[in-house]
């Protein structure tokens, strides 16, 4: 039990709703956080899959990049010397998965890259970032961030939730219409009202990090109190903690920073190459981290990470051991689990090139007894996100 | 029959000289769903203390002790198809496995069930 820093823990303006909805508190990244409700990690993930779970993502980080001339050239060009992903090409309302790398290429952290939609702030990007690097991230970003473009931290202002699952945008419509046409990976900024006694102005984004279809939602913190209070009116919402939160992004095969990705590893063993825009692949893109990109890129790196399928119902946890066939060492778990949609053990982790193809047969070291397992395609759960209503 | 408790959770209904073991429902609440418990080999001699089979829930793996030394003479098969039987029937169906016990004795050092009802209590 970790009871030697509670009393230094930051609380989220969610805080007491948590508390009073009954949740198991836990520290994490510096915050107290609900790490499950009274329906427990595995009702809450399926839950999330088959109706809408709403997380408090409060303790990531929210920063504003603005630039003193006004120009959007100015801030995107500023931010493409930390990332891989195209930020000139974004247009107002649209967003980008990317990573902060450093000059060996290795992730420092992985984001959202919004532009932002509002009149007289197209000029502007929001950036969402991990609660256990964001200390490190502004800090970053205040040291390469050119005289003229200002880097606006919000943890103290504004508050950040996710609600995510097949019942979302039905749910959130009721609060504005609008957000029922949004696809995924864009956003605007609009009022909430439906039953809401004074509307709440909110920065909507069709994204999450569930696999689902879904919202982040970032408002002022006192607005987004009220805003959760009458979200969870709905019988389709319950409350998620980060127990399901990670057992979701699991499935979805999406990466956890610290776990699958770190300063060890570059974007492509990491298998995100599809976050990087073609014409940023080049040693000369100008990026911190752009030849290591490259040189991976051209050597196909020696490791990748995969989708691992214990074939028994044994769970393989972070740092299990991977063997080939014969017992030789291949790689390591990076994160393992159960997988309640899936309903058997899923796992991620890298192992040598050789191995990285689907069906692949491997075996995983669990208390010392070898189980056999197999490389599978990512994802284990189908992402439902959503890209326009079809015609 | 008695039923004794351990402070890590465990309970062993003894009858004779047998002792079934598991995990009390207070535990299995606390673990949250159970998908896989690892059971040991029938034969097994174990010491008090010792590993003696290991519960998953959906986040995390967490061991269970012999409250008492002795050898594995059976093992819950049942467990394997429907672990969730631990969270359903914990002090019931959910056990994990029998031993024969090697020394009685050890078991005075165990709390029965009120004095492990005021232990919880205290957490």
């Amino acid at each position: 039990m970790s009871d030697d820093t509670t009393t230094e823990l930051k609380q989220t303006a969610l805080h007491a709703t948590h508390v009073a909805l009954g949740a198991k508190m836990v520290p994490f990244a510096g915050y107290d956080m609900p790490v499950q409700y009274p329906l427990g990690v595995k009702g809450e993930h399926l839950h999330t899959r088959e109706k809408a779970g709403l997380f408090d993502v409060s303790h990531m980080g929210q920063v504003f990049l603005m630039s003193d001339d006004k120009d959007f050239a100015t801030v995107a060009k500023a931010l493409e010397k930390l990332v891989p992903a195209d930020i000139q090409s974004l247009k107002p309302g649209q967003q980008r998965y990317s990573q902060f790398l450093n000059e060996d290429g290795g992730i420092l952290d992985d984001l959202m890259i919004s532009r932002l939609a509002m009149k007289g702030y197209e000029h502007a990007l929001y950036l969402v970032v991990n609660a256990g690097c964001k200390e490190a991230d502004y800090k970053h970003l205040k040291k390469h961030m050119p005289k003229g473009v200002n880097v606006m931290i919000k943890d103290d202002t504004l508050s950040l939730i996710a609600l995510q699952g097949p019942r979302a945008a039905a749910i959130l419509g009721c609060f504005a219409p609008e957000v029922e046409d949004l696809i995924f990976m864009t956003h605007t900024d609009l009022e909430l009202k439906g039953t809401l006694a004074e509307p709440v102005w909110a920065h909507v984004s069709r994204s999450g990090y569930t696999g689902e279809d879904g919202y982040e939602i970032s408002a002022k913190h006192e607005d987004m109190v009220r805003l959760v209070e009458e979200l969870l009116k709905y019988d389709d919402v319950e409350p998620i903690g980060l127990g399901a939160r990670d057992s979701l992004r699991l499935e979805a095969g999406l990466c956890l920073y610290g776990h699958d990705i770190d300063t060890t590893v570059s974007p492509i063993e990491a298998g995100l190459i599809w976050s990087v825009q073609k014409h940023r692949r080049d040693a000369k893109a100008g990026y911190l981290g752009a030849k290591r990109v490259a040189a991976d890129l051209a050597d196909k790196t020696t490791k990748r990470l995969v989708g691992i399928k214990p074939d028994g119902k044994a769970p393989a946890r972070e740092h299990t051991e991977i063997q080939d066939m014969d017992g030789n060492v291949i790689g390591e778990i990076t994160s393992g689990g159960f997988g309640p949609t899936v309903e058997g053990p899923i796992a991620m982790g890298y192992v040598t090139r050789k191995f990285v193809k689907a069906g692949t047969p491997v075996q995983l070291i669990v208390r010392g007894k070898a189980r056999p397992a197999t490389v599978v395609r990512l994802p284990f759960s189908p992402h439902n996100y959503f890209r326009g209503h079809s015609s | 029959m008695s039923i004794k408790y351990t402070e890590d959770h465990e309970w062993i209904k003894v009858d004779g000289d047998t002792g079934t073991v598991g995990i009390s429902p207070y535990a299995a609440t606390q673990l949250g769903d159970v998908v896989f418990v690892e059971l040991p080999e029938i034969g097994r001699e174990m010491d008090k203390g010792d590993e003696a089979a290991v519960v998953e829930s959906v986040k995390a793996a967490s061991e269970v002790y012999a409250p008492v030394g002795g050898e594995v003479i059976a093992v819950n098969e049942a467990l394997e198809d429907a672990p969730e039987t631990v969270n359903a029937s914990a002090d019931g169906d959910g056990w994990f496995l029998k031993i024969k016990i090697s020394d009685a004795s050890e078991l005075e050092s165990l709390m029965d069930e009120a004095a492990y009802k005021t232990y919880c209590d205290g957490l």
